[in-house]
C-alpha cells in the first residue's frame, strides 16, 4: 500500500516536471510562433485602445447588439457595421473569408470559430451593392 | 493621414453630423427630421408605429411593395415552401358580389403578438414602439412563433445566406419577418414597401404613429373606416386595412 502511494507521488512528480518543461520551453520559443498576419483598418486609429480590443471586442459588440436589436440604439461606434467599413481589406473587401482578412487571420490564429458572419455581411455596403451586379 | 483621420471623423459622426447640420441653436431645427430620433436614443412606447393600406388604390397585378421588401431585405423572391417571404399579395374575392380586392399582408405587428408569447427562448419580441421582431441571436429556429401567427406571416431561412445587406443580417436556422424595415425606420425614413408604393404613384400604404393625433396615419384611421385582420383575436395589430 505504501509503495503504491509512493510510486503515485513519483508519477505526478514527474508529471509536473514534465509539464514545467513543456511551458519553459513554449516561453524560450514564443519568437518562432507564427504571428496572425493584421492589416491595419482605415483611419489612424480604432474606436478603442488596441489593446483593449484585442481581449474584450467580443464583450463589446455583444452589449452593443443587444441594446441595437432591443432597443433600437444604433450609434455608430460600437457597431459591427462599422467595424467592417474599416476593418475590409484593401483586395479582398471582406474582413472574413478569406485567409487573410482582418478577422479571419486573427481567428484561425486563435481557433475561434466566427458566427458573427453566419448572418451579418462581411463586406460594406457599397462593395455588397457592387458584387450584387453581375 | 488626413484624409483617412477625416474619413474616421465622418464615420463616427455619421448620423449625429447630419442632424447638428440644421440646428441653428440649441433646440431650434431648421428641418427636423421626418420621425427620426437621435441614433443613441432608445426606442419609446410613447410611439406606436403602423400601417394603412388603403386597398381601394391597391391594383391587383401590382407588386411593387413585394419587389421593394425583396430587393431591401435580400429576399430571394422565389416562393417556394423553402423560401422565405416577408410580404405577399393577396387578391380577395366576394363569392355572393363578386367584388373583388387585393392587399398586401405582412406581419401586423400585433400589440399582443401570439409569436412572442410561444417564443421558448425571449428571441420573438416586441420593441417599445410596437414593431415586432426576431432577435436572431437568441432564435433557435424551432418556428412555434410561426405556428402561433395566424396571419402566416414568418418563415424559416433553411438555406445559408451570402451577401446580405448589411442593415439586414439573415442566416440559416433563424425565423425571420418583416421588420417594418427598423433599420429605415430608426434613420427616419419610410419602409422599402411604402417608399415604392409612393414612388410608382399608387400611395396604397401609409407609414406613421398611431399615437400621435397630429400624423396622417392616425388621421385617416380616425375619419374613415379601416378594420384589422382578424380582429376578433384580440391581438390589436398595428396594420390597418381599409376598403376590404
Amino acid at each position: 500500500m505504501r509503495s503504491r502511494a509512493l510510486l503515485g507521488t513519483v508519477l505526478v512528480g514527474l508529471a509536473l516536471g514534465a509539464g514545467w518543461a513543456v511551458s519553459q520551453e513554449r516561453t524560450a520559443s514564443v519568437g518562432r510562433v507564427p504571428k496572425p498576419v493584421i492589416a491595419p483598418g482605415q483611419g489612424d486609429k480604432c474606436v478603442e485602445p488596441t489593446d483593449f480590443m484585442r481581449r474584450n471586442h467580443m464583450q463589446v459588440l455583444m452589449f452593443h447588439r443587444d441594446r441595437t436589436v432591443r432597443e433600437g440604439i444604433r450609434t455608430p461606434r460600437h457597431s459591427l457595421k462599422g467595424c467592417v467599413e474599416c476593418h475590409a481589406g484593401a483586395s479582398t473587401g471582406t474582413v472574413a473569408g478569406n485567409e487573410g482578412d482582418f478577422c479571419q487571420s486573427c481567428h484561425a490564429y486563435a481557433a475561434v470559430s466566427i458566427d458573427c458572419f453566419e448572418c451579418h455581411a462581411t463586406r460594406p455596403r457599397e462593395a455588397v451593392a457592387g458584387a450584387r451586379k453581375p | 493621414m488626413r484624409a483617412t483621420g477625416e474619413a474616421r471623423r465622418q464615420f463616427l459622426a455619421a448620423a449625429g453630423g447630419a442632424v447638428a447640420a440644421l440646428t441653428l441653436a440649441p433646440g431650434v431645427l431648421l428641418l427636423a427630421p421626418a420621425h427620426g430620433r437621435a441614433p443613441d436614443q432608445p426606442a419609446t412606447g410613447k410611439v406606436r408605429w403602423g400601417l394603412l393600406v388603403d386597398t381601394t388604390k391597391c391594383a391587383s397585378a401590382c407588386a411593387d411593395c413585394v419587389s421593394a421588401c425583396n430587393r431591401e431585405n435580400g429576399l430571394s423572391g422565389r416562393t417556394g415552401p423553402t423560401d422565405a417571404q416577408w410580404i405577399r399579395k393577396i387578391d380577395l374575392k366576394h363569392l355572393r358580389s363578386g367584388r373583388q380586392a387585393s392587399l398586401p399582408m405582412m406581419c401586423q405587428h400585433c400589440a399582443a403578438p401570439p409569436c412572442v408569447d410561444v417564443c421558448p427562448t425571449g428571441a420573438s419580441f416586441k420593441r417599445a414602439d410596437g414593431i415586432v421582431l426576431v432577435d436572431k441571436h437568441i432564435c433557435i429556429g424551432c418556428r412555434y412563433c410561426m405556428m402561433a401567427c395566424p396571419y402566416k406571416a414568418r418563415s424559416l431561412v433553411h438555406e445559408p445566406v451570402t451577401g446580405q445587406n448589411p442593415d439586414v443580417p439573415r442566416g440559416k436556422g433563424t425565423v425571420e419577418s418583416c421588420t417594418l424595415c427598423v433599420h429605415r425606420v430608426d434613420r427616419g425614413e419610410l419602409p422599402a414597401c411604402v417608399a415604392a408604393c409612393a414612388a410608382a404613384g399608387h400611395r396604397a400604404i401609409v407609414f406613421g404613429d398611431l399615437n400621435d393625433p397630429a400624423s396622417e396615419i392616425a388621421q385617416r384611421v380616425a375619419r374613415h373606416p379601416s378594420l384589422q385582420v382578424r380582429a376578433d383575436l384580440g391581438l390589436d395589430p398595428g396594420v390597418r386595412y381599409q376598403g376590404i
